[in-house]
């Protein structure tokens, strides 16, 4: 971390936002304050500059046209790239997981052109995708088993440059029994909304990245019980 | 009614006979399956039984029922109104409802958001009111800009039907700016998050006040004809009325009131006349209930997604009362929690609460992290036990409202 102050950047809730998005922001705020370190969070409506100084980049699920919108302008305002050029880490789900990629299909299912910060490439499927959805991370990343909800109906391919997030369990994820997709500190999810919340591992992930170090261990019993109740709910079943 | 076609009286017959058994079985107030038996025996059903009726349609995310009831209880002047009071709020409780009042000229109908169209086209309503529209049930509800989109298209189609819709929401106000006739109603909007950007051409929507507008095209909010101001509403004729007679409590209900006005307006209730009959209404199928359990008076709201928390929120009795939350995901809930991060629990600091539900393990999580101290308890009763006796607020949404609903007596 160049400064002594995390900065976490929530892009686009004007457009980005939609089911409980805002979780993200709040865990990662949580997360950093219980270790003792300072941050501060921006968000940015998409008639403002994307700032270029931030830690962490949050983007949120969105509707087909706010999707496409929120393409447009970020490819448009160039901040984003900027930030990745510099290392920053990138977290998105959803909507804001496809338009990372080279593209994504739009209302009507027409390819859109997205922003290409991750080697993936998606389109519409056949049936809508709603439900829990479970998924063992890739081995390299160290982070626990995922749990969160999905519902969209994107299909998404992964290029020669792009990893997959984890391998599905539960769920449908990417349409090829894989979930999400990483490539450097840039993380994209099909499990919407407040991703994070019941992934306190995958949070601290996104933290380390940010400051550069191992990070002491938090009491996460209440989201301990979340993760257990949910995973048995599905694998149980 | 006994213009009806054979077939179509025969399909109302069997509709009844069905709604009955299913009462009789105790499954429910019998309307939608009686509403579907009559459909499947005469698809045309609804249109014919809409047909020499004068009828309104009330749909929004929030308001709905109370809304409906509002109206229904300020147009009885003018004689036999048929509603379904229940919430069965789609085609097959249309059919129950109007079924039921056979001899009713005036008919209210609450209608679920997506049905608009389909319940227009084939009632041709007089009037119908549309009042908000703000993310909810994700998992299953049709998103809210593709919703407003198709409300457009319905009531381009619909020459003969006048809209009366709060212009306080921007996309409400694009869904129904397609009307050939609207009454404008500032009906207040606190529920911002879903309003950022025009519906019209996706640029930022400036606001200013209550005004909004859209930097980038035309697209603006329409001059009101009716303002809520408070609790007081004025008039087209710039008289204006107290709404603090109202029996049920806070802004969200002055709004549907006022909406309320606007409509029976169209009838020819005047709002002198209508304000008392709007105070009658004390409660909605349990909502802002208090039943007395135990020394302990528990009031009922009920709160179906972040708009809603807001609104529930502007009720409770001031801090430190006690509050009790109870959440469940099951299908008529949504299947999904993730809108728990939606609402701002921060208000709740400072005040004792309780937390249960089927989902109560989620509630918790998002309480803690936002520094809302709270104990899990396993059901309701414990959490009215615990408090000491006095008053109790208890939020839940629709199934665990229900569910407390049924065990502490269904008062309606």
């Amino acid at each position: 971390m160049s400064s002594d102050r995390l900065k976490i950047v929530w892009i686009y809730p004007d457009l980005l936002s939609t089911y409980g998005d805002q979780g993200n922001t709040i865990i990662l705020e949580r997360r950093t304050a219980l270790r003792g370190i300072p941050y501060e969070t921006v968000q940015v409506r998409s008639d403002e500059p994307v700032p270029v100084d931030g830690h962490i980049y949050l983007l949120g699920g969105g509707e087909d046209r706010p999707q496409i919108l929120a393409a447009q302008r970020l490819r448009n305002d160039g901040g984003l790239y900027r930030a990745a050029e510099r290392g920053a880490v990138i977290f998105a789900v959803c909507a804001g997981y496809q338009l990372l990629g080279t593209q994504f299909g739009g209302e009507e299912g027409q390819p859109v052109q997205g922003l290409g910060l991750l080697d993936i490439s998606s389109g519409r499927g056949e049936q809508r995708a709603v439900g829990e959805i479970v998924g063992d991370v890739a081995p390299e990343l160290n982070v626990p088993r995922i749990t969160g909800f999905e519902n969209h109906q994107g299909v998404t391919r992964l290029g020669p440059n792009a990893r997959p997030l984890a391998r599905v369990v539960h769920g449908v994820g990417n349409g090829d029994g894989y979930e999400g997709a990483y490539a450097g500190r840039i993380i994209g999810t099909y499990m919407h909304g407040p991703a994070l919340v019941r992934n306190p591992g995958l949070a601290d992930l996104l933290l380390r990245w940010a400051i550069g170090r191992d990070l002491p261990p938090i009491d996460d019993s209440w989201a301990g019980r979340l993760r257990e109740e949910r995973l048995n709910a599905v694998l149980s079943s | 009614m006994s213009d009806l076609p054979l077939r179509s009286q025969l399909a109302v017959a069997l509709g009844r006979t069905a709604a009955r058994m299913s009462r009789l079985a105790g499954r429910g107030d019998g309307s939608v399956i009686g509403g579907r038996v009559g459909l499947a025996l005469d698809p045309e059903l609804l249109t014919r039984l809409a047909r020499d009726r004068k009828l309104v349609l009330v749909s929004a995310t929030n308001g709905k029922t109370t809304t409906t009831r509002l109206i229904t209880s300020a147009m009885t002047p003018l004689g036999e109104v048929a509603t379904n009071a229940f919430g069965a709020n789609m085609p097959t409780g249309h059919v129950s409802a109007l079924a039921s009042a056979p001899d009713a000229r005036y008919g209210v109908l609450e209608c679920d958001e997506k049905y608009v169209p389909m319940v227009l086209g084939e009632t041709g309503a007089n009037v119908v009111a549309l009042m908000n529209l703000s993310r909810d049930q994700m998992d299953r509800a049709a998103e809210i800009w593709l919703l407003a989109g198709k409300w457009r298209r319905a009531l381009e189609g619909a020459p003969h039907s006048h809209v009366v819709a709060n212009c306080d929401d921007p996309l409400v106000t694009w869904g129904a700016s397609t009307a050939k006739s609207v009454t404008w109603v500032a009906a207040g909007q606190h529920w911002l998050e879903d309003s950022w950007c025009c519906p019209e051409c996706g640029g930022p929507l400036d606001r200013e006040g209550q005004d909004w507008r859209c930097r980038q095209c035309a697209f603006a909010r329409p001059r009101p004809d009716w303002v809520l101001q408070g609790d007081v509403v004025t008039a087209p004729d710039g008289r204006a009325y107290s709404l603090a007679g109202l029996s049920l409590p806070g802004r969200a209900n002055r709004s549907n009131a006022a909406i309320a006005l606007a409509v029976v307006a169209q009838f020819g209730v005047p709002p002198e006349q209508a304000l008392p009959l709007l105070a009658q209404v004390k409660s909605v199928a349990g909502r802002y209930t208090t039943v007395e359990h135990q020394g302990r008076q528990i009031r009922l709201l009920l709160s179906k997604n972040p708009a809603g928390w807001l609104e529930a929120f502007d009720v409770l009795q001031p801090a430190p009362g006690p509050v009790a939350l109870s959440i469940n995901a099951q299908g008529p809930d949504g299947r999904d929690t993730s809108w728990l991060w939606d609402v701002d629990y921060r208000i709740l600091r400072g005040r004792p609460v309780w937390v249960t539900g089927e989902r109560r393990i989620d509630l918790a999580v998002r309480l803690e992290a936002a520094d809302v101290s709270f104990t899990v308890v396993d059901d309701i009763e414990q959490a009215v036990m615990a408090v000491p006796p006095g008053h109790l607020d208890v939020i839940a949404n629709y199934t665990a409202f229900q569910n407390i609903r049924a065990r502490y007596g269904r008062v309606v």
